[in-house]
């Protein structure tokens, strides 16, 4: 029994990634926005400089991380909500309530899916940061899993929330896209915002700022220590926690017909 | 004639569903007044009704995705609200309009669904019984709208169940995409699989069926086998013909009508010696009866006349 839920899990991991790539639009969506976010801001403002606490870096120093954590939530918090919305409404999801298969395991295999996808994201994007853009990395390799993990949790557990408040699958992209993107904006993805901004404060209640801050602080070469940074990473989990209750309270397994 | 009635399996064993005086509201309205069956073992039950009627709920009941505010159900000898993934095992379910991962092909779809059960049927003889053999290596994009219902019964089959629900079978097909499904399924009876369908087709409940339950307004209004239901066997038969040319419906030597359609109209309980008298008429004189028939009511005139019966009207709350 107990060797029967880690097989289940894989077995769930293995058909949910097949899903995922045998579909190519959601397959370049996840991944084409970063990597063009990446590509076309570092050609724009390559020359400007970037400061951080303990001095000045390139702006691709800051700017690689902020499209790692961008990577993150593209990966968990979009594709989780949307796929999420889109299989309840179409009756998937009813019908997996109808097999033995256990629900935790099914949801569970969905959230696997995703770290697994943010997982080749990161190492694509930090990868062609090493390669082409002249990042830096400290070897905070703790740091990095810590955030990444911390991440994925909270943005996969807010994907699910926000999927319980999407009533059809048409209204998906709009309520998915208008949580997210206005918050991105204002929390720095595309370009550092000054802490003492009013723009900052707001974003500092959301987590998108915390994981950017933390992200970038995983990279800073003048910061000290592992780069995890408590508040920013609490913050994280305090939203992921939310997440997590929200959905439990409201999930529903069957479309919403009238 | 839409084809003879499955052959009754093994006489009636055990039974696999029990219902008794179920029942469930909504937000004060009563959808499930007082429901009671069974299902015996390897038996096709056809639950029949219009929409509204109560009939989803019921089965939705039974497949364990509702709770019922009273009244007892028993599956497989188990409380369906209780039965969770051991008796989820057991039971195969065919819901409607439910699609299926579109870039899967049809054995890969089959595959991951046989890897939630613990004894599943073979994949391959499982696309086989459903029709779907050249298709196996297909994407379930490229199948059309009667084979992806095939596909759904072979999901539903896949884990070698006991009892099987079918969810209206076969709603919006044509013709031909029906006949295919109907021929599906009475495949499977043959396996000695039990099986609740809802439809609200006369005809399927006909061609499929053992024993029909008519539910209307939330109640069961009749109950039995497809071709007696709501006392058909013993109704009164019709005899139509064209009146020969000079005579008149009081040259005939017995009571007549004139329908709709103006051809004379007997409606009699004893359609020998009415035939007899009739012919026998008929033949004294060298006439012909042109248009001569006999028909008894159709399902559907038992099942209108039954779902539009005072008694079967929602009461005023």
């Amino acid at each position: 029994m107990t060797a029967a839920v880690p097989l289940a899990l894989a077995r769930r991991v293995k058909w949910e990634q097949r899903l995922f790539w045998r579909n190519p639009a959601a397959a370049v969506f996840t991944f084409a926005f970063p990597l063009l976010f990446l590509v076309i801001f570092t050609a724009i403002y390559s020359d400007s400089a970037v400061h951080l606490p303990g001095g000045t870096v390139r702006f691709a120093q800051y700017y690689v991380p902020a499209i790692v954590s961008f990577g993150l939530i593209s990966a968990c918090y979009t594709n989780l909500a949307f796929t999420i919305c889109v299989r309840r409404e179409d009756g998937s999801l009813k019908r997996t309530r109808g097999t033995p298969l256990s629900p935790a395991t099914y949801l569970a295999g969905m959230v696997g899916n995703v770290v697994v996808i943010s997982l080749i994201l990161t190492v694509l994007t930090i990868g062609l940061g090493l390669a082409f853009y002249g990042l830096r990395f400290p070897d905070r390799y703790l740091g990095l899993v810590v955030t990444i993990v911390t991440a994925a949790f909270c943005f996969s557990s807010l994907g699910m929330a926000v999927a319980t408040v999407v009533p059809n699958q048409e209204a998906a992209p709009a309520i998915i896209n208008f949580i997210l993107f206005p918050l991105l904006f204002i929390s720095g993805t595309f370009g550092q915002i000054s802490d003492h901004s009013v723009l900052a404060r707001i974003a500092a209640v959301f987590p998108i700022r915390p994981l950017i801050q933390e992200m970038v602080t995983v990279f800073d070469p003048f910061a000290r220590g592992t780069g995890m940074v408590a508040t920013h990473l609490g913050m994280l989990v305090l939203w992921g926690v939310a997440g997590v209750v929200v959905s439990l309270r409201r999930f529903r397994w069957e479309p919403r017909r009238t | 004639m839409t084809g003879d009635p499955i052959p009754t399996g093994p006489v009636v064993k055990d039974s696999v569903i029990e219902v008794e005086d179920l029942r469930k509201s909504y937000g004060g309205c009563e959808a499930v007044r007082g429901v009671s069956f069974d299902v015996a073992e390897g038996e096709v039950l056809a639950v029949l009704g219009p929409n509204g009627a109560g009939k989803t709920t019921v089965v939705e009941i039974l497949e364990g995705y509702r709770s019922r505010d009273s009244g007892r159900a028993q599956v497989l000898g188990v409380d369906p609200a209780r039965g969770g993934p051991e008796l989820r095992q057991r039971v195969g379910i065919v819901l409607q309009e439910c699609s299926i991962e579109r870039y899967l092909t049809v054995a890969e779809v089959v595959r991951m669904h046989s890897e939630y059960y613990r004894r599943p049927r073979p994949i391959d003889e499982v696309i086989g019984l459903v029709g779907l053999s050249e298709k196996a290596g297909s994407r379930v994009k490229s199948l059309s709208g009667g084979q992806q219902r095939r596909l759904d019964l072979a999901l539903g089959l896949v884990g070698d169940p006991e009892l099987l629900f079918l969810d209206e079978p076969t709603t919006g097909f044509d013709p031909s995409a029906r006949r295919q499904a109907w021929e599906v399924v009475r495949n499977l009876c043959r396996l000695g699989l039990t099986v609740v369908l809802t439809t609200h087709y006369m005809d399927e409940a006909q061609a499929l069926a053992d024993r029909v339950v008519v539910m209307a307004a939330g109640r069961v209004v009749a109950e039995g086998p497809p071709e007696s239901i709501g006392g058909r066997a013993d109704a009164a038969a019709r005899i139509r013909f064209r009146l020969p040319a000079g005579s008149t419906l009081s040259d005939l030597p017995l009571a007549a009508d004139a329908d709709a359609g103006g051809a004379a109209l007997v409606e009699t309980i004893e359609a020998t010696k009415a035939l007899h008298l009739l012919t026998g008429w008929a033949l004294d004189r060298g006439l012909e009866l042109e248009g001569l028939s006999v028909t008894r009511p159709s399902l559907e005139d038992v099942y209108l006349s039954l779902t539009t019966a005072p008694g079967a009207q929602a009461e005023a709350p």
